[in-house]
């Protein structure tokens, strides 16, 4: 019997590939970012307030990611931006390789701004680089504020969380403070925004911060 | 629940290797996998029995190494794992607290049989490949 070392990673095919897509998108200027969530914390309904706010302002793109249907796409459609669906038949997130395709059927020189809203999961996508700038994790009020202890890795690896949903605070046991303050003892350096696609409190500043980051992009 | 495609991933790096190096049957496949991988290794172990069944492979035995995650601090150099999670250091209560261990998701080591040829297929990739 003999042992051989080979050290090889085994996300190295999906990091190639991530890597790739980051300088594609770097290359350009445009500023990419994952949306991450458990279903139904409402990353579609934030994306269509976040497209209503910045659509004079800025060029958005969207790849949707779902393990079946386009409905989201379809949704998305609407507001009259470019977005192409990914559908994983089953499979639990978003690889680099489907990104890849995806940014293939999208003029990207003609975008400032590309989100790519991963698979409903608090798990599995936060170990899957897909080229992002960086992951924003949306999280509501409705979920429970211990949230970002149940499930820390999705809010380790994010550097943006938006707490949605606020307008429904009166009504469900969650105490934002509890959930701000589990989710910094995770990742102090969570940048926190607070919204509800509702009564559109908190849009205008998370839109703002995005434009920052466009503008750094760009630069 | 993604362990299918971790597992054939690790499968695909053990199949590259011997079919580049025309190595010998393979044994047992080491790898390491860190406690913030997000891999469930029973099930990991499980996928690639499965995988492996039928190919030049079968019966190499995974051994799989979990690493814990370790947190070092950056103040005071104090290094922590129990709840590594919870960025705070216990020794001086700093909040810059990066992790040094835990990511880890590698393919390490491949223990070889000398004596016993990997059967491989006519265009010489070790047999059973997809």
């Amino acid at each position: 019997m003999s042992v051989v070392t080979i050290e090889r990673k085994v996300l190295e095919k999906n990091d190639a590939l991530a890597a790739q897509n980051r300088l594609r998108f770097r290359d350009r200027g445009l500023f990419v970012f994952n949306l991450v969530s458990s279903p139904g914390s409402g990353k579609t309904s934030l994306l269509e307030q976040t497209i209503v706010e910045l659509r004079d302002r800025l060029r958005l793109g969207v790849i949707e990611g779902d393990v079946q249907t386009d409905l989201d796409a379809q949704r998305v459609a609407r507001y009259g931006v470019p977005v192409v669906q990914v559908v994983t038949n089953g499979s639990c997130h978003l690889e680099a390789q489907l990104v890849q395709n995806a940014a293939d059927q999208l003029d990207l020189d003609g975008l400032d701004v590309l989100v790519i809203e991963n698979v409903g999961n608090l798990v599995c996508p936060a170990n899957f680089d897909l080229g992002e700038a960086l992951k924003v994790v949306v999280l509501s009020t409705t979920e429970g504020d211990d949230k970002p202890l149940k499930y820390p890795a999705m809010f380790r690896n994010a550097s943006v969380l938006v707490v949605n949903k606020i307008d429904l605070l009166p009504y469900v046991p969650c105490d934002i403070e509890a959930l701000k303050r589990n989710a910094r003892q995770i990742n102090p350096d969570l940048v926190i925004f607070e919204t509800s696609c509702t009564s559109r409190e908190g849009i205008p500043a998370w839109s703002d911060w995005i434009i920052q980051q466009a503008a750094a992009a760009h630069a | 629940m993604h362990e299918m495609g971790i597992a054939a991933s690790v499968v695909d790096i053990v199949r590259q290797y011997v079919t580049d190096a025309q190595a010998p049957l393979v044994r047992r496949v080491h790898v390491r996998v860190g406690e913030l991988a997000g891999v469930q290794t029973e099930s990991l172990a499980f996928c690639f029995e499965a995988i492996v069944a039928g190919t030049a492979l079968q019966g190499a035995a995974l051994d799989i190494e979990h690493v814990p995650a370790v947190r070092a601090c950056r103040g005071c150099g104090e290094r922590f794992g129990d709840g590594a999670f919870l960025a705070i250091c216990p020794a001086c209560g700093s909040g810059e607290v990066p992790f040094v261990s835990g990511s880890e998701l590698t393919v390490s080591e491949l223990e070889l049989d000398d004596e016993v040829e990997t059967p491989v297929d006519d265009v010489g990739q070790v047999a059973g490949a997809r």
